[in-house]
């Protein structure tokens, strides 16, 4: 018989790869219908006009100062939401990691519970917080703070303020999940070797947490560079990012190729931040340090 | 479970408009939510009822970029759209849109000719008004455009449309341009003007429910905003008021569609809708003035409610007619891209 020749661990592994194929089929399926073919026909549509080739819609980042303008802007505002969610969330992270495994659970809890509250839901509480009648300002001119109301929202404070909020568990959970892991051993051999503590944290913890700072560091950098809700709607108007320009070029201007072409220059850059920063931690754990 | 319960349903529905099909049908579509309601029981029921076919409605927020793929294909599946008139016109000359036979549309002759074109016949008018809040200014509240950009005399916070249509017009307005002579406009003063209130507009608004929040949450003193969605405001109690003074007259329009399926029974529908009888029904609905100016003397809408309605003769001759002829230029197109850099800057 022919399959007495074959070795039978090698039909069993190709049996096997078949079946992992078979498997895998359904999500391939997805990705494939789902986020290659759109991507693959944006791209194209990004190159296209009246018919023909053209790179017109590129052109445009090099001669209309609005596009680099936008993206100026848009990278701007990741910086300081990203530098904003690590000055916050690191100390919550840190005193999670720390704490009883009771109230570590009560302290993600805390950071986790609004994450299931609509993003819209957060963006207009927020708007309602601050704006000029809203509860901070009334809170501070009735206790004689201020004499006039404060301008904390449409302007790009209160986007801030709403983006930070939002995206602050994409900086605690990986920040928690790297700190957990660091052994209290080796803070404790810090101190019994005579460091002060804030020695310890610079020369041991700090070190020791960074994979967790970069993940979170990077996700909520490239989840500012897309975001739409938050400028659209505490932004005043004036607060422009590349979401915005790529919805008016379709809304207003009916260009669809401009649209396409910002839509893959944004794409490219968060490649190019997620490449940058895999040269200082895998891929796989920015996405899976939870 | 979904599955199961929702076969019915779609058979049904197989059944319901093969039965339909021997009547005449049209698919009309509007922007939706409580507009396109009141439009229903307004003019869509009336008409299909008069004329004796079935209205299928389809609603799309904004019907443009769906009306560029549908007539890619040469085979569209809507007949009407009320869209504004700009898309009407634009529509028509990349071939999307069918040019009128003003032959059969009798109902058009009493319109006056600066609300028809040659693809579109008007719908419903709105306006972009002056609102402001009444606690902040009492009495004395601004009432034309150069008050508006009197930050001395009116401090407060104002608040505009992020887009350049009606916008430069009150610029130009406010700069003391005459309103016969605003068109065509001239856009370099018209962002000069705006630069200089810039500083002073708290809010560039990109929505009319974000306008009418502002207006309602008394974070915004003074707004253009377009009136219906002044008047719910006022209608939930907030302290606003407003002018139709130097308002802006715009309309949308009802167009058919290149190769639209039904095109005699879309004929058949438009010249319906916009008879003087039928269009006097809007005010009851909706604060949108008829587009048929005739409407006002079917004795259908009192004096009252005539007042309220940016169309009525009285209020119309206070306001500026937009000139969709103008915007849907090559100048128009230029001063809407220079906007995005206007705001950016």
């Amino acid at each position: 018989m022919a399959m007495s020749s074959v070795n039978p661990s090698l039909a069993h592994q190709r049996r096997e790869a078949r079946l992992v194929l078979l498997l895998l089929a359904p999500a391939l399926a997805v990705v494939g219908g789902l986020l290659i073919v759109p991507l693959g026909w944006l791209a194209w549509q990004s190159v296209r006009q009246d018919g023909g080739f053209t790179l017109a819609h590129y052109a445009r980042f090099l001669t209309d100062d609005v596009y680099w303008m936008t993206f100026l802007q848009t990278f701007r505002m990741a910086f300081i939401v990203t530098a904003a969610a690590l000055l916050l969330g690191y100390p919550v992270a840190y005193v999670a990691a720390g704490a009883s495994r009771r109230w570590s659970l009560f302290i993600l809890a805390m950071v986790v519970l609004p994450f299931w509250t609509s993003v819209l839901v957060r963006a207009y509480a927020w708007l309602i917080l601050l704006q000029r009648r809203g509860l901070v300002n009334t809170a501070l001119t009735e206790l004689g703070l201020v004499d006039a109301p404060l301008t904390l929202v449409n302007n790009e404070f209160g986007t801030i303020v709403a983006t930070v909020h939002i995206l602050l568990p994409f900086m605690v959970l990986p920040l928690y999940a790297t700190m957990q892991k660091i052994p209290p051993e080796l803070t404790m051999a810090g101190s019994s070797l005579g460091g002060t503590p804030l020695h310890v944290f610079l020369r041991v913890f700090l070190p020791l947490s960074m994979p967790g700072v970069v993940a979170g560091m990077v996700l909520v950098f490239v989840l500012t560079l897309g975001f739409y809700i938050t400028p659209e709607l505490l932004g005043g108007g004036r607060t422009y990012m590349v979401s915005m320009l790529v919805s008016r070029n379709i809304e207003v201007y009916n260009e669809w190729g401009a649209a396409s072409s910002i839509s893959v220059v944004l794409l490219a850059c968060v490649f190019f931040i997620f490449r940058l920063a895999s040269f200082v931690i895998p891929f796989e754990r920015i996405m899976g340090a939870r | 479970m979904r599955v199961t319960l929702s076969i019915p349903a779609i058979m049904a529905a197989l059944l319901l408009s093969a039965a339909a099909g021997s009547a005449e049908q049209i698919t009309f579509v509007s922007q939706g939510g409580a507009y396109q309601e009141a439009q229903t029981k307004a003019i869509l029921d009336p008409v299909a009822k008069l004329l004796g076919i079935t209205i299928n409605q389809d609603s799309s927020p904004d019907a443009w970029p769906v009306l560029k793929t549908q007539t890619a294909t040469g085979k569209p599946i809507w007949d009407v759209i009320d869209t504004p008139t700009k898309d009407c016109i634009r529509g028509g000359e990349q071939g999307m849109i069918e040019k009128l036979d003003f032959s059969r549309l009798p109902n058009a002759a009493e319109i006056p000719a600066d609300y028809k074109t040659a693809y579109s016949v008007p719908y419903e008018f709105y306006s972009s008004v002056l609102a402001f809040n009444k606690e902040k200014y009492g009495e004395n509240g601004p009432k034309s455009w150069a008050d508006f950009w009197d930050v001395e005399k009116f401090p407060g916070t104002r608040a505009l449309r992020s887009h350049p249509m009606a916008t430069l017009e009150a610029a130009l307005l406010a700069d003391g341009v005459p309103a016969d002579k605003l068109y065509p406009l001239d856009v370099d003063r018209a962002f000069k003007k705006l630069e200089e209130l810039k500083p002073h507009v708290t809010v560039w608004w990109t929505s009319g429910a974000q306008s009418a929040q502002l207006l309602a949450d008394g974070e915004i003193d003074m707004e253009m905003a377009w009136n219906g969605r002044v008047t719910a405001v006022i209608k939930e109690g907030a302290p606003i008021e407003y002018t139709f003074n130097q308002g802006f007259l715009q309309e949308t329009s009802l167009c058919i569609l290149k190769g639209a399926p039904n095109l005699d029974t879309a004929y058949k529908f438009l010249n319906a809708a916009i008879s003087p009888d039928i269009q006097a029904n809007f005010p009851a609905y909706i604060d949108y003035g008829p587009g048929n100016p005739a409407a006002y003397k079917t004795g259908k809408i009192s004096p009252e409610r005539a007042a309220q309605m940016p169309s009525s003769p009285e209020n119309a001759a206070k306001q500026v007619l937009i000139s969709v002829a103008w915007w849907s230029s090559p100048a128009g197109e230029e001063a809407q891209k220079r906007w995005a850099s206007f705001i950016q800057k």
